[in-house]
C-alpha cells in the first residue's frame, strides 16, 4: 500500500513540476492540480495508512485503532481551499488572456 | 503596572495633587497631546489658535520642569517606571536627574520662545496648524530622549527625532531644497539612529540590562568588555551624526532650509544637541579609555576647526550659523573627548551658553530675511540704521559667539582653553589641541565680526527686495531680547544665577568625580587667557585681511569648494539605489514567471536534499507490506493520466481536463480505501465543480497556434531537458519521502486526544468534522472566508473581463449548428442549441430536487457520519449548477432566483453569530455546547451549537460556489451583448 502511494505521489509530483515550468497558462492549472493532489495524499499519508478504520466512533471499536483524524481534517480544508484557488487562478488566466490577446504566462511571448 | 517612587524624595503638589513621578509622564506626553491637537484644527484659517495651543503645552511643560526640581537636586533622580515588553526586560522607565532636568528646562524654555517667534515669523499662507504640530511632537520627542530612563526607549524617541525634524525641515515642501535638505538629514540621522539602536543592544548584551540607572553604574565592565569597541563604534556613530560631526556634518547646513523658528531650534536645545547630550549621558559609562579619547577627538577637533573654518566663506546667514554650530558642537564633542570631569563641566556649561546665543542669533538672522528679502551677505550692508534694536542684540549675542569677555560663551571658552593646555593623554592629538582650539578661536572671532560688520555697518544697502527695512514687532524681538539679557546675566554675575543649576547638573553626571571648579570672569593672567587675547586679535587680523575678498567671493571655502561632502552623499545615494540596484535588477533579476517557478522548485528541492547532507543517510530495511493488486491497478490508471495529462495539456484540454479529472477519481476512490470517507465526499464533488468551471473557461483559451509547433531551438530543447531533470528528481525525491514516512511508525500525538475527546466534548462521533466545526472552528471560520473572499475576487475580476480579439467571433460549432437550422426549411435558427442533450436535460430538472433533499442529508448527518457544511454545501450548488447546464443560463434565472452574495453573507454572520453567542455565556470564542433533542415524528437529534455553525460554512460554501460558476458563465451573455455594442459601432461608423 505505501509504496504504490508513495509511487503515486511521486509521479503526480513529477508530472505537476513539469506543468507548472511550461509557458501555457492552462499547463500551469493543470500542473498545480495535479501537484495539489500529491501534496493532499503526502499529507493524508503522514497519518499513517489503514483500511476499513474511519475515524468515526462507533461503540465497540477503540478510538486509538482508527485513522489518525487530524490529516483528515487538514487535507478537508486543503481540498476546498485548492478549490477555491483554483477558481481564482483560471480566472486570472482569463483575464490575462483577454487583457494581452496571447495566453503565456508572463502575458507575451518569448522573444525566440 | 509598577511605580517606583522610590528615588523621589519630595512631593510635588499641584493644586493639593500629587503629581510625583507623573511629572515626567506629563512632560513626556503634553506636546504629543497638543501635536494630536493641533492636527486635528489642520483647517482652521486662524493663526492665534494653534500658536494658543503650542504655546499653552510649552508653557505647561515648562512649569512642570521647575515644579521638578526639587526632585533632582544633590544628585537625586526622580523616577517613573511602568511595564511595557517585560518579557524581554524592556520597562517604560522615565527619570530625572540634574543633567536632564537642565535640558528639559533648556528645551521648554527656547520651546516657549521658538513658539512666541513663530508666530509672527510664519506668513499667513502657511499651514500654520500642522507647523505647530509638528513642533509640538518633535519637542516631545527631544523632551523623552532627555528623559528617558531606558536605552531602548531612548533610541525610539531619537528616531522620533529624526522623523519630525525631517518633517519640520521639509516644512516648505513645495520647495526643492527643503525636500533634499530634509531626505539628507533623514538619511544621515537615520543610518546614525539605527547605529545606535545596535551600539544600546550591545550595551545591553553587555551589562544584562536597558535601564539606565544600572548601565551608568557599570562603566568598568563596560570598558573592560571585549565588545566595547564596537559599542563605542556604533554610538559615537549615532551621537556624530545627530551632532553633525565632521565627516557627516553636511546635513545640517542643508537643513536650514527649514524655516527660521525651526533652525532656531534646531541649532540650539534640540536635534543637535541630541548627540552631545547622549555623550554626557554616557560619560560615566564609555569615558575614560583611549579609544574614546581619540575617536571622539579626532572628530570633535576637525569638526572644531573645519566648521569655523568654513563658517568664514559663507554668504548665506544661517549658512554661516550653521557652520558656527558645527563648529560648536565639535568644542563640546572635543571637551567630552578628553574624559576630565573639568572638561565635562565646561561641554555641559558650552551647550547652555551655546543654545542661547545660537538661538538669539538664528532668530536675528530670520528678522533680517523677513525685513530684506535676503539673507546674501553680499546684498546686505548698514542695517544698523534700519533695525538699530535687533543689530544691538544681535551685535551682543555675535560677541557671546565669538568668546569677548562678559559673555556667557566667554566663560566656556575659557575653561575650554584651561582643559586644552592640560595634558590628558599622551599622543600627538592632545599635544596640538591648544593650537588648534586657538586657532578655531580665532576663526570664530572672524566669522561674528563678518557677520556683523557686513550686515549692519557700511554703506546703505542697494537693491533689496524689500526696500525699507523697519524694526519687527515688539513680540517678534522679544525671545532676542530675553535670550541676550541670559547671555549677559550669566558672562557678568555666573555664580549666582547659572552655578547651582549647573551644579546640579553636573553632580548628577559626575556623581563622586564632581571637581572643585569656578565660575570667575577673573581667574588672573594665565595663559587660558593669552590664548583668548591671541584668538580676539588674530581673528579680528584675518578680518581685515580677507574682508575684500569676502565681500564679493564665491559661497564656501576657497579650494575645496567643489570638495562638498553634500554631493559627495548624493553620489554615494544614486549609485546605491540607483545604479547598483539597476545593475542587481537587470543580472539577477527576472519579470518572467518560468525562471522564477524554477528558482522556487529547485530551492525547495534543495531544502528537501539538504537534511539528509547535514544528517547522512541511513537506509532503513525495505519494509513492504504487501500490495493489493486491486489498489495496484486503480494506480496505475492513475499514473497513467497524471502524465497523460501532462502530455496533453498544451494542445488538446478537454483530453487533459479530462484526464485530470480522472486522476481526481482515482485520488477519490484511495481515499475511500483509506478510511477517509470526509476527504473521499468532498473531493468528489470538488472534482464536479472544478471541471465545470474549467469547462466554462476553456471557451475564451487560444485556438492552437500552428507555428508553434516543432520550430524549437536547441535553447529551448535544453530548458525542456532541465526542466524535465527537475521534475523527474522532484517526483522521485517526493517519492522516497513519502514512503519514508509512511513506513515510520506514527508517533502518538495529538490524533489520539481528538478521537478521545471528539463525543464526550464535541458531542459528534464523525472525528473530522468535530474537529473541523468545534475544536479548530476558528480555522474553519478563517477558510470560509477565504473562500468569500476568493468569490468576491472572482466576480469583480469577472465583471470587467473582456475576451481577446480572437475569442470573440461565435464559437465554430454554433455556427455549424446555426448553418444547419438555416438549411432545414422545418426548422427556425436556434431549435438544434434548443434539442441538445434533450434526455440528460430532463433528468437534471428532474434530479434537483433529489439533490437538495441528498444535500440537506449530508449535511444533517455530518456530525456523527460522513458529511457536513462543505460537502452539503457543494452538493447544494451543484444542484443549481445542474440546472444552469440543462437549461441554460437564462432559462435557470427565469426560474430560480440564487442570491449567492446573500447566502455569502447570512452564512458568514451565522457562523460569526454562533462563535459570538458562546460569549454570553461565559465562555471563549467559537466554544459549542450540544445535547439530544427528542423531537416528535423525527426521534432523537443531536442537536450541537456546532451545527449552527456548519450551517453558516454550509451557506457560505453555496454562495461562494454558485458566484464563482455563475459569474464565469455569465461570460456568454455578456459576449452576446458586447457582439451587439460593436455591430452597431462599425453601423455608425
Amino acid at each position: 500500500m505505501e509504496l504504490i502511494l508513495s509511487l503515486a505521489i511521486g509521479v503526480m509530483t513529477g508530472c505537476g513540476v513539469w506543468l507548472i515550468l511550461r509557458p501555457r497558462t492552462y499547463q500551469v492549472i493543470v500542473g498545480l492540480s495535479l501537484l495539489s493532489y500529491a501534496v493532499n495524499l503526502f499529507i493524508f499519508g503522514v497519518g499513517g495508512v489503514k483500511s476499513n478504520m474511519p475515524p468515526i466512533l462507533a461503540g465497540d471499536v477503540l478510538p486509538a485503532t482508527l485513522a489518525d483524524p487530524v490529516p483528515q481534517a487538514l487535507v478537508l480544508t486543503a481540498i476546498v481551499i485548492g478549490f477555491a484557488t483554483t477558481a481564482l487562478f483560471l480566472v486570472v488566466l482569463l483575464a490575462s488572456r483577454g487583457l494581452t490577446g496571447n495566453d503565456h504566462v508572463d502575458g507575451r511571448e518569448e522573444q525566440r | 503596572m509598577g511605580l517606583d517612587g522610590a528615588f523621589s524624595t519630595r512631593k510635588v503638589q499641584v493644586l493639593g495633587i500629587t503629581l510625583g513621578p507623573y511629572i515626567l509622564v506629563l512632560i513626556v506626553l503634553l506636546p504629543f497631546i497638543g501635536s494630536l491637537a493641533s492636527a486635528f484644527i489642520l483647517n482652521t484659517t486662524s493663526r492665534d489658535l494653534p500658536v494658543a495651543v503650542a504655546a499653552t503645552v510649552t508653557a505647561c511643560c515648562l512649569a512642570l520642569c521647575i515644579l521638578a526640581y526639587p526632585n533632582v537636586v544633590d544628585g537625586n533622580v526622580l523616577r517613573f517606571e511602568a511595564e511595557w515588553l517585560p518579557q524581554f526586560g524592556l520597562n517604560f522607565t522615565l527619570r530625572m536627574d540634574g543633567f536632564a532636568w537642565i535640558f528639559s528646562t533648556l528645551i521648554t524654555a527656547i520651546g516657549l520662545l521658538v513658539v512666541l517667534y513663530a508666530r509672527y515669523y510664519m506668513s499667513e499662507d502657511d499651514p500654520i496648524p500642522r507647523f505647530f504640530s509638528f513642533l509640538l511632537a518633535f519637542m516631545g520627542a527631544m523632551l523623552g530622549i532627555v528623559v528617558s530612563g531606558n536605552v531602548i526607549l531612548l533610541s525610539v524617541f531619537w528616531e522620533l527625532t529624526s522623523i519630525f525634524s525631517f518633517l519640520l525641515i521639509s516644512y516648505w515642501h513645495q520647495n526643492a531644497a527643503a525636500r533634499d535638505g530634509a531626505r539628507m538629514a533623514l538619511t544621515i540621522t537615520g543610518i546614525g539612529g539605527f547605529c545606535l539602536l545596535v551600539g544600546m543592544l550591545l550595551l545591553g548584551n553587555i551589562t544584562g540590562t536597558y535601564d539606565l540607572d544600572k548601565i551608568l553604574a557599570s562603566g568598568d565592565m563596560i570598558r573592560e568588555h571585549p565588545l566595547y569597541l564596537p559599542t563605542l563604534i556604533f554610538i559615537l556613530l549615532g551621537a556624530l551624526t545627530k551632532s553633525a560631526q565632521f565627516p557627516f556634518h553636511f546635513w545640517l547646513p542643508n537643513a536650514m532650509a527649514a524655516p527660521t523658528p525651526v533652525s532656531a531650534f534646531l541649532h540650539s536645545a534640540t536635534m543637535v544637541k541630541a548627540g552631545v547630550f547622549l555623550l554626557v549621558r554616557l560619560w560615566p559609562a564609555l569615558s575614560g579609555t583611549y579609544e574614546w579619547f581619540f575617536l571622539l577627538g579626532l572628530a570633535g577637533m576637525l569638526t572644531l576647526l573645519l566648521g569655523a573654518y568654513f563658517a568664514i566663506f559663507q554668504q548665506d546667514l544661517k549658512g554661516l550659523l550653521a557652520y558656527s554650530t558645527i563648529s560648536h558642537l565639535g568644542l563640546i564633542t572635543t571637551l567630552l573627548s578628553l574624559g576630565s570631569p573639568l572638561a565635562t563641566v565646561a561641554a555641559i556649561f558650552h551647550m547652555l551658553n551655546h543654545a542661547t546665543f545660537k538661538a538669539s542669533l538664528f532668530m536675528a538672522a530670520g528678522i533680517i530675511d523677513h525685513e530684506t528679502g535676503t539673507r546674501d551677505m553680499r546684498r546686505l550692508s548698514g542695517l544698523l540704521r534700519y533695525l538699530p534694536i535687533t543689530a544691538t542684540l544681535a551685535m551682543v549675542a555675535s560677541a557671546a559667539m565669538a568668546g569677548v569677555p562678559l559673555l556667557n560663551g566667554f566663560l566656556s571658552k575659557e575653561m575650554f582653553f584651561a582643559e586644552a593646555v592640560e595634558t590628558h593623554a599622551d599622543s600627538w592629538l592632545d599635544r596640538i589641541l591648544p593650537y588648534v582650539a586657538t586657532l578655531a578661536g580665532a576663526f570664530s572671532v572672524t566669522y561674528s565680526l563678518r557677520f556683523i560688520h557686513t550686515v549692519f555697518f557700511g554703506p546703505k544697502p542697494e537693491g533689496l527686495p524689500k526696500s525699507e527695512p523697519h524694526e519687527p514687532p515688539h513680540w517678534m524681538r522679544f525671545p532676542i531680547e530675553f535670550l541676550v539679557i541670559v547671555c549677559l546675566i550669566v558672562g557678568i554675575v555666573p555664580s549666582i544665577s547659572i552655578a547651582p543649576f549647573l551644579a546640579t547638573a553636573v553632580m548628577s553626571v559626575l556623581g563622586a568625580k564632581t571637581p572643585e571648579y569656578s565660575l570667575a570672569i577673573w581667574h588672573g593672567f594665565n595663559i587660558p587667557l593669552l590664548m583668548s587675547a591671541i584668538a580676539l586679535i588674530g581673528g579680528v587680523l584675518i578680518y581685515v585681511a580677507i574682508r575684500r575678498y569676502l565681500a564679493t567671493c564665491e559661497d564656501g571655502p576657497p579650494f575645496i569648494r567643489r570638495l562638498r561632502g553634500q554631493r559627495i552623499f548624493e553620489r554615494v545615494l544614486v549609485a546605491v539605489s540607483w545604479r547598483w540596484a539597476r545593475w542587481a535588477e537587470s543580472r539577477i533579476g527576472t519579470r518572467n514567471l518560468q525562471p522564477q517557478l524554477r528558482w522556487i522548485v529547485f530551492i525547495g528541492f534543495l531544502a528537501g536534499l539538504l537534511p539528509l547532507w547535514f544528517a547522512g543517510f541511513e537506509a532503513r530495511p525495505f519494509v513492504f507490506t504487501g500490495v493489493d493488486p486491486a489498489f495496484a491497478i486503480l494506480w496505475v490508471l492513475g499514473a497513467g493520466m497524471s502524465l497523460a495529462a501532462a502530455y496533453l495539456a498544451k494542445y488538446h484540454r478537454l483530453a487533459a481536463l479530462v484526464m485530470l479529472g480522472g486522476v481526481g477519481l482515482v485520488v477519490c476512490i484511495t481515499f475511500v480505501w483509506l478510511s477517509a470517507p470526509d476527504l473521499a465526499i468532498t473531493q468528489l464533488l470538488v472534482e464536479v465543480v472544478t471541471t465545470v468551471l474549467i469547462l466554462l473557461g476553456l471557451r475564451w483559451l487560444p485556438k492552437r497556434n500552428a507555428l508553434l509547433v516543432d520550430q524549437m531551438t536547441i535553447r529551448a530543447r535544453a530548458r525542456r531537458f532541465r526542466d524535465l531533470v527537475l521534475a523527474v528528481s522532484c517526483g522521485i525525491g517526493m517519492s522516497f519521502i513519502a514512503f519514508a514516512v509512511m513506513t515510520m511508525p506514527v508517533p502518538d500525538a495529538i490524533a489520539n486526544y481528538f478521537l478521545e475527546n471528539a463525543y464526550s466534548e464535541g458531542g459528534g462521533r464523525n472525528v473530522v468534522n468535530v474537529i473541523l466545526v468545534d475544536f479548530r472552528g476558528f480555522d474553519t471560520m478563517g477558510e470560509i472566508a477565504v473562500l468569500g473572499v476568493v468569490a468576491l475576487t472572482v466576480y469583480a475580476l469577472l465583471r470587467r473581463f473582456r475576451p481577446a480579439a480572437d475569442s470573440f467571433a461565435v464559437p465554430e460549432q454554433q455556427r455549424i449548428q446555426a448553418r444547419f437550422d438555416e438549411e432545414q426549411p422545418e426548422r427556425a435558427p436556434g431549435d438544434t442549441v434548443r434539442d441538445y442533450l434533450l434526455v440528460p436535460s430532463v433528468i437534471m430538472q428532474w434530479m434537483f430536487p433529489v439533490i437538495i433533499t441528498f444535500a440537506v442529508y449530508l449535511f444533517m448527518r455530518g456530525h456523527d457520519m460522513p458529511g457536513g457544511g462543505f460537502s452539503a454545501g457543494l452538493t447544494m450548488s451543484i444542484a443549481f449548477l445542474l440546472q444552469y447546464l440543462a437549461g441554460g443560463t437564462r432559462w435557470a434565472e427565469d426560474r430560480i432566483r440564487i442570491l449567492p452574495l446573500r447566502w455569502m453573507g447570512v452564512g458568514l454572520l451565522t457562523a460569526m453569530a454562533t462563535g459570538m453567542g458562546a460569549w454570553l455565556l461565559g465562555y471563549p470564542f467559537l466554544t459549542s455546547h450540544f445535547r439530544y433533542l427528542d423531537l416528535p415524528l423525527v426521534g432523537k437529534v443531536p442537536a450541537a451549537t456546532a451545527l449552527l455553525f456548519d450551517l453558516g460554512v454550509f451557506m457560505l460554501v453555496v454562495g461562494s460556489t454558485v458566484l464563482i460558476l455563475v459569474a464565469l458563465a455569465h461570460q456568454s451573455i455578456r459576449i452576446n451583448r458586447l457582439r451587439a455594442m460593436e455591430a452597431a459601432k462599425a453601423e455608425e461608423r
